[in-house]
């Protein structure tokens, strides 16, 4: 655990997983940000917090009176 | 948050060297033992090589995470932002508290939906995890834990139980009966076992396996039924806050954020740690997947939220205004990765535009810190839980 580890240990135990993630495949940003907008722009349509539910469609929009389960 | 820690010391013989002096409790291979510090030093000696000192190995990884830095930012040839920048602008938010779940008596320290979409079951500081309903408000079923800070608390996926723990080290799975006069205690299981206080769990796709985190710095896989320990994950160098799964379709990872200010990305079947982000200024307090599972975002102590993009291996989004100056608690997104809620010591929760950076609204309503905020499964509203000792669900 890492409470009971000495500082060496710790600096050993970093050293070796600096190791491996310099050898990480890496995509350009201008490529994986493109792919993630487009994917949030197909979403979004579907996405009730931004397009908005009409109210009676909407389970938690104040209704008054009854509501029957 | 804890206010004070103090350190025990036991004073005998050494169980190496004999010795009378004051002992350190430590565990080597999960057997409590105690060293006097000098047999601590020594033994922490004989696992380098020679030449190997504190300063050498300090300078190699130094000047690996230069190497890192310098590979990384090779790619880094366009800000999110301005790829953003063709896409619509937000409207205007109105977001309102539509119920108020009232009903804890002490802080209110996480929540969990359940998949109906309609229940929701929460922990809180005085031991107690209820069940609501969020349509009606009413409480379906409520546990007392034998231990106060129940900081985490999570739903099973098929909405018959929940798990929960904090400062007893372990994480509890208690089946949810129909029959409201049956002792939910009685049924208790208990799954998990840390050496430390339990920071965060959550059922994987089954209700048969739960992954935990703990103060004690390491995340684990356990098998619900049996309570066995099937993996654990080791790297982080000090207490694990917060941990979140990859959303199915994607893969078998997890990223889990704790108080050495790092985000890790964990392989659930090796147990490997595959990437690692250290790029904020203190602890990351929640961490969550986008739901493409690209990505992931960030929460901390430097009052900023952080989006990091697992492909190109880097951050590549800061919410932060100057204005924000409390942590931010905790982090969720909307079901379309469009925007971010963030819940804040300040006791606001700021709605961010994912894309963008920029803040779309304000949320205020609560009367103490925001320690927990979860969009619904679909969609449709969030909820959120405070150290006022009320939930708000937001729609």
């Amino acid at each position: 655990m890492a409470r009971d580890m000495s500082d060496k240990e710790i600096l050993k135990m970093e050293l070796e997983q600096l190791q491996k993630e310099v050898k990480n495949t890496r995509e350009p940003v201008s490529k994986t940000a493109k792919e993630i907008c487009e994917w949030v722009e197909a979403q979004a349509a579907e996405d009730p917090l931004i397009k908005g539910v009409p109210e009676d469609k909407n389970p938690f929009k104040d209704k008054g009176g009854c509501i029957i389960t | 948050m804890c206010d004070q820690t103090f350190l025990a010391i036991t004073f005998g013989p050494c169980d190496n060297c004999s010795q009378n002096k004051p002992l350190m409790n430590i565990y080597l291979k999960n057997e409590p033992i105690n060293y006097c510090s000098l047999c601590v030093e020594l033994m922490a000696c004989q696992g380098l090589a020679k030449g190997e000192t504190t300063n050498t190995l300090k300078a190699e990884s130094e000047s690996l995470k230069a190497k890192l830095e310098e590979e990384r930012a090779k790619l880094h040839d366009v800000e999110l932002h301005q790829v953003a920048e063709k896409i619509d602008a937000l409207g205007q938010f109105v977001m309102k508290t539509r119920r108020t779940l009232k009903g804890h008596g002490n802080k209110v320290l996480c929540m969990d939906w359940c998949r109906d979409k309609r229940r929701i079951v929460s922990s809180s500081q005085d031991g107690k995890v209820i069940v609501w309903d969020a349509y009606t408000t009413n409480k379906e079923h409520a546990v007392t834990m034998p231990c106060t800070w129940v900081m985490a608390c999570a739903y099973a996926p098929s909405g018959c139980a929940v798990a929960c723990g904090g400062l007893d080290n372990k994480c509890s799975v208690y089946p949810l009966s129909l029959d409201k006069n049956e002792n939910l205690a009685a049924k208790k299981k208990s799954v998990a076992m840390h050496t430390n206080y339990l920071s965060s769990c959550s059922f994987t796709n089954s209700d048969m396996q739960i992954l935990t985190s703990s103060g004690d710095g390491t995340c684990a896989l356990w098998d619900v039924e049996s309570g066995q320990l099937l993996q654990s994950f080791h790297g982080h160098s000090a207490d694990v806050l917060s941990l979140d799964l990859a959303p199915s379709e994607t893969g078998n990872t997890f990223v889990s954020g704790g108080c050495d200010k790092k985000a890790n990305v964990w392989d659930m079947r090796s147990g490997q740690n595959v990437q690692s982000f250290e790029t904020h200024e203190s602890d990351i307090n929640n961490v969550k997947y986008y739901p493409s599972g690209d990505a992931f975002a960030t929460g901390s102590d430097d009052a900023t939220c952080r989006l990091y993009d697992l492909r190109a291996d880097r951050e590549v989004a800061i919410y932060s205004k100057d204005s924000i100056i409390f942590g931010a608690s905790s982090v969720d997104f909307s079901l379309s990765g469009r925007l971010l809620f963030a819940g804040y010591n300040d006791y606001t929760i700021n709605v961010w535009d994912v894309l963008k950076g920029t803040r779309v609204a304000i949320l205020f309503g609560h009367e103490n810190r925001v320690s927990t905020v979860r969009v619904s499964p679909d969609g449709t509203a969030f909820c959120s839980g405070s150290w006022d000792n009320t939930l708000r669900i937001w729609a």
